[in-house]
Parts: C-alpha cells; structure tokens; sequence
C-alpha cells in the first residue's frame, strides 16, 4: 500500500486543479488572504483528505452551522491543538488501517492554526507532533500577524511596533509591542531534525503555494509550513492590495521564502534573487507605510525596523533563516 | 513476544495485580487501537504497564506519549473521531491541565475512556487520593464512576467501552481509582479470555459520525445562540439514557463474567434495617465495612452504601436506600470550599437528592481522609458516635465536621 498519495508537482498555474473544496458558505472579510490559502491549501491536496482547524478567524469566520465550505471532510479543534488534532486524526487512521479495522488508503492529514493558535499557544503541542515519523500529516500556520479573530490582539507573530489592540500607540508610549516576530519554522527544523519538510509560503504565490503543499503530503512523516498572510482588518489597508503586500514582505526581505528538504535549505522565488544578489530588497519603508499598523512610526522607528532586517540578511549565520552568527567570524 | 501474556488473554486467568494493571489489561483485552500518556503519579502506572504490554507484542495498539496533558486528550478525542477505540488518563493537577480538552471531549460526543488516578490537587504538593480531581468534570457530560477493587477496576473499564461506544450514548468515561490504594495495591483478580470479552464489548462504529473522506461531514462549526441549546439539550438526552444502558450492558456483562453487584449504580453493605446509612466512594469502603461489621456484631444498626456511578447520578435508587434511615453519614474525600454548609461534592448531591423525600433522615458531613491520609476503622466509629448523637438530640449541632485533622 502507498502510505501517501501520489499527488505531482504541478507546472504552470494552468495545471492547477480546478476543482473547488473550499467553496461558498465562508464569510471571510474581503481581501482576505488566509481564506484564499485555505482554498488554494485544499486544492493541491485534493478530496481524500481531513482538516481539522483550530479555533481563529479560520474556525469562526469559516464554519458557521449550516453554511460550512468545506467539502472534505473537517473538524474543529481547540486554539492550542493543531499538533494534537493531526496526531490523533493520523493515529486513529494509521491503527485501524493496521488492524484491519479500517480500508487501507492514503488519506492526507492536515491542521491548520493561525500565528496565535500556532506560534504562541500550539507550540508545543505542534513540537509534539512533529517528533511522530510514524504519522504522515501537514500543520499549516496561517500567519496574519495577529488574533485576528477576537479583535486584533497582538501574537508572538505580531511585528515589532504594531498597532494592535493590545499594542496600541499612546500618549505616553508609542512602540506597545515591543517583541520581535517569532521565527517559526526555522524553529521547528531546527529543533525537530527528523522532520523531512519544513516550508514558508505567501499566497501571492498560488503555483509555489500549491507545489509545496503537494510536497509536504508527499515526502512522508510530519511536515510544517507557515504561510504569511495579509490581513485587511488587522494591518489595515485597503482590501484589494493584499496579494501587493504579500510580494512586498518578501521583495523588503521581512518575509524569506524557502523550503528545508532533509535538512537542505533553498531558498525560492525573490528571496533566492536577493540571496544571489540578482535582486536589491525594497526599503522596509515601502512595505509599512502602506499599512495603517505601522502609521504611528517616527523616521526613528523604520530606520530601527530596517536595521533588524537589513541585519538578519547580512550577519545571520543563514541569511534571512537562522539568527546566529559565528563569534570567530567564520 | 511474551508468552506469559499470550496465555493470558487466550483463556481465563487468576492474576495477583494492582488496580492500575487490570485496568491496563482491560486495554488489552478490549483491543484499543490509540492510547496517549503523559506522566504524573499515581495514573501513570497503568501506561506503564500498557507500555510494557505493547513492547512485549501482548497487544497491538498506537501508543503515543504525548507532551502534555492537554495534548493527551485531544489526540485521542480526535482518533475518537475518525473512529479509533481509545484510552487516555491522568490525576490530580494533570487532569486540570488537560481541562479544555475534557469539556470538548463530552460536547463533541466522544466516547474516550479515561482512567483518574485519584490525586490530590497541588499546591502543596501532594500524592495521596482526593477526588476533587475527577470530580470537576461531574457538569461536563462525563460518565463518572468510583472503583473500589482491582477486579472492579478490570470489569468497570471493559462495561465503560461498552456503555461510551454505545449509539444511544456516545459519551465519554472517566473510570476514578484512589491513588495508592487502589493503582498501587495488588490483589487477586479474575481475568477473563480474550474470547468473552469479545461477546461483551461489540466493535465501536461511528456510523455517519465518523470523520472520514467518504463521510464528509463538518464537525463543530461555530453554533452560537442559535442552536447551542438544542445540542446541550441532545447531550442531556443522551446522559438520561445512559442508566438503562448500563443496567442493560451490566445484565449481559453478569452473564457472561459470572460476578457483579445487584445494583450497577451503587453497593450496599449491611444497610437493610439500618438506622446510620454512612455513604462513601471508592477505597474508603474498606475500613467502613470492617467497622460497620464490628458495629454490626455488637448489636449496632449501622449500614454503608458505596456510590460507585456519580455520574448519572442513581437519583431513584439512593432515595429507595437511603430514605428509610435514620441519619446518613456522607463521607466526602473532596471538599467544596464556601459550598452551602462548607460541605463536600457529595454531601450536596446527596442531600439534594433526599430533599424532596417526606420524612428526610438527618444528614451530616465527614471530610475525610484528604491527601491520602488512612481513614482508619476509629475515625468510622467516631463518625457514627456523632451521628447517633444528632438522632438521639434530634438536632444536628454542626454539618460538616473534619475527621482526624490536628486543631
């Protein structure tokens, strides 16, 4: 028996299924990119599949009773428990199959959390689940910078200086939220060195999206990846420059694109341009002034932003990736 | 592979266990396919022992050690889903810390069987039996149940299987066995083949429930004021069936095991024409018995009932035992902190379910044995001293009274 299903690389975004199992029924904001990655997600894995969502803007906004858009099968399961949800989802199957309890088939496990669910409360029920080589299954992080869902409370994936409504500009203090983003998924690869794919992904890049998604199903054992995703409401801007400023995360250098096969990184799309110096970043300027979290930033507070970046590119160890450089200068 | 455990399973057997490995062979034998552990003391035997059946191929199942308590239940609610048969359990501030997993555990309907090694909550730390762990989950839709022996820890886990998996309940089971006296201690147990437990305990089948992609349903959508009350009220209807169901399960399972109690709900012990009924959960029926047998022998009218089902809740019955009395002692090993009375869990279930009775007996409180400390045969007697007082003044000076705590 296969234990994964055989789900190709596609070339060209022609070649992308065109059946939709993420369909009408969501009322998701307009311009939002987490419901575009929930669509283009279950696309590339196609209809024998289960997801299980975590409680977020992706539980809520999605599955009102009565109206679901789902049409794989789908679960809901609790903030923190994404890892678990996929464990025990790809435990259950993997025991019955065995047992004969169960027709054997390939059946694609995935949970999704967002970046509070995932980066702050999951972590270490996601960390759990990445160490079972036995469980063939996919956490995807849908990273919109924020608890989207409850009113805009600033995460461990929020930016620095962000105006959320647990970080909000004041009189006396300007700079609320004072913690630099987590740097997720090199996080999980290199703290889980079993784990055979660990990837970062932008919706504005449906192809790359979708490949990615096809390999993390396919290599086999538990694989993670953290999409980074625009969100009108939460970083305010107009609704219809989302796929922009998804490009424009990456084109700053804040947001790195890249997959980790078996422990091999490579770097994709514009990320590997600015690695190879075929592409200059965009100033960070051009990226956070076109959102209204960031209005309240003095010419002090983009130049600080610009340092950190400009220093994760050029003194990190893996440039953009891995935040540790060598004390002999190696 | 162990051939010890082979055999065992292949025909009935005498064991000399403890309460943790019967319950650990009564995984065994009921085939579960996933099971998560996390440790913490006194629970944490019965994986050890799980642990030990697995590796020596005395079972197949997928044993997962989770990395933490709430992780532990989810993972085996969602493998609950998809239709796996499983087992998870913890104690004490373990328990509480897989909290939110329990409460969605009962609301989605799913039927995890769960041991509580009966710990006493932190801080400060303590390892020894209080039931105030299990007990927090008694609104939550949780069938509850106290064992008081090792072969009722084996015979309880096969019946909670069987009355959880049931299409007419789908409810989770939280089988409560006192720490150290009960995980720890070994006794002589009946271990039936793999065989009978088969004719008892049918496959679990979700039906169109069942989380798969030739199923595909949506499970726990956001349901707001629209409908959550119709889905609390299905989740009630389904724990108003479970009495019927167990009484059924119990029949079929005295038929085929050859032991079992009367009464599925509760025990009775020397109550008939008793005018002190003392009322208690799990091991602390050892010293009472002893000490109502002595009473007993010395002309004394004192009888004890063992609430073995807290949930449901035996409303009927316990009126029909208890009514007739002349006093009920309820011996709590929990307490509730500001409660009516400052009394324990028990006391104000029992007292609710006597109310509504025309001729109440006098009901009084005995906090007891927290922490693990021994209820010993002189605290049982010191307890019906006090209640005999009250019957002969007529009038109860103090409710709730503290057994055996340094003033």
């Amino acid at each position: 028996m296969a234990t994964v299903q055989d789900l190709p690389q596609v070339r060209g975004v022609k070649n992308i299924p065109m059946e939709e199992l993420y369909s009408s029924g969501h009322r998701t904001c307009q311009g939002c990119e987490s419901a575009l990655v929930m669509r283009l997600m279950i696309k590339a894995a196609g209809p024998r599949t289960i997801v299980l969502g975590s409680t977020g803007c992706m539980y809520v906004a999605n599955t009102t009773y009565y109206s679901t858009p789902w049409v794989v099968p789908w679960m809901h399961t609790q903030l923190g428990s994404s890892g678990s949800a996929a464990t025990g989802t790809a435990a259950g199957l993997a025991s019955m199959m065995r047992k004969g309890k169960m027709q054997q088939e390939p059946i694609n496990v995935i949970a999704f959390c967002g970046d509070g669910g995932g980066m702050d409360m999951g972590l270490s029920a996601i960390s759990g689940a990445l160490q079972h080589d036995e469980y063939n299954l996919l956490i995807l992080c849908y990273d919109n910078e924020s608890y989207a869902n409850t009113d805009i409370q600033a995460s461990g994936g929020t930016p620095w200086g962000a105006n959320t409504t647990f970080s909000p500009p004041g009189k006396e203090t300007r700079i609320m939220n004072t913690r630099w983003k987590k740097n997720m998924a090199p996080m999980l690869a290199v703290g889980h060195p079993n784990v055979r794919y660990v990837a970062t992904a932008c919706g504005s890049y449906g192809l790359d999206f979708n490949n990615k998604i096809r390999r993390a199903l396919t290599i086999g054992g538990p694989t993670f990846i953290h999409s980074i995703d625009p969100c009108p409401k939460g970083w305010d801007y107009d609704p219809k420059y989302s796929h922009e400023l998804g490009m424009l995360s990456i084109e700053t250098g804040i947001w790195v694109q890249y997959e980790i096969i078996d422990g091999e990184l490579t770097l994709n799309g514009p990320s590997r341009a600015i690695a190879k110096g075929i592409r200059k970043r965009k100033p960070v300027e051009d990226y956070l002034m076109r959102q209204g979290r960031f209005a309240h930033f003095t010419p002090e507070d983009i130049k600080y932003f610009q340092n950190r970046v400009d220093e994760s590119w050029e003194k990190w160890w893996l440039p953009g990736v891995i935040p540790i450089s060598s004390a002999q200068g190696e | 592979m162990a051939t010890v455990q082979t055999k065992l399973f292949q025909e009935s057997t005498e064991e000399l266990i403890s309460g943790s490995e019967a319950v650990g062979i009564a995984c065994a034998l009921a085939d579960v396919d996933v099971i998560t552990a996390y440790p913490i003391r006194p629970y944490d035997t019965v994986m050890q022992y799980v642990a030990r059946l697995k590796a020596d191929g005395a079972f197949d199942c997928d044993f997962i050690v989770a990395e933490s308590e709430h992780s532990q239940f989810e993972i085996v609610k969602h493998a609950s889903a998809v239709g796996a048969r499983t087992f998870s359990g913890s104690s004490g501030v373990g328990w509480f810390y897989a909290f939110e997993a329990l409460t969605v555990t009962a609301g989605l309907r799913m039927p995890v069987v769960a041991m509580v090694g009966n710990r006493a909550l932190d801080d400060p730390g303590a390892f020894g039996v209080e039931h105030n762990d299990a007990l927090a989950v008694r609104d939550l839709g949780w069938m509850l149940y106290w064992v008081a022996t090792a072969q009722e820890a084996l015979d309880t886990a096969l019946l909670a299987w069987r009355v959880a998996e049931d299409p007419r309940i789908l409810l989770p089971f939280a089988l409560s066995c006192d720490g150290s006296f009960l995980t720890h201690s070994q006794a002589i147990v009946q271990v039936p083949s793999q065989d009978q437990v088969k004719r008892f305990l049918p496959d679990y089948h979700r039906g169109t429930l069942q989380l798969h992609p030739d199923n595909p349903i949506t499970i726990a959508p956001q349901v707001n004021e629209d409908w959550l009350m119709e889905i609390r009220r299905q989740t009630d209807d389904a724990m108003r069936r479970t009495s019927d169901v167990i009484i059924e399960a119990y029949e079929e399972f005295k038929e085929e095991f050859g032991r079992g109690d009367p009464s599925p709900f509760i025990e009775e012990y020397m109550c008939e024409d008793a005018e002190i009924i003392l009322v208690g959960m799990g091991t602390l029926a050892m010293p009472t018995r002893v000490a109502v047998r002595r009473m007993r022998e010395a002309g004394k009218k004192v009888g004890f009932l063992r609430v073995k089902f807290f949930r449901p809740f035996a409303t009927e019955e316990l009126q029909k035992a208890l009514g007739g009395a002349k006093a009920v002692a309820v011996i709590d090993r929990d307490y509730s902190y500001g409660s009516p009375s400052y009394g324990g869990v028990l006391f104000h279930e029992l007292r609710s379910t006597l109310y509504p009775l025309d001729e109440r007996p006098l009901m009084l409180n005995f906090i007891a044995g927290l922490g693990g400390r021994e209820v010993m045969v002189r605290d049982v007697n010191e307890i019906v001293e006090t209640t005999q007082k009250a019957i002969d003044t007529g009038k109860i000076d103090q409710v709730t009274s503290w057994v055996a705590v340094r003033e």
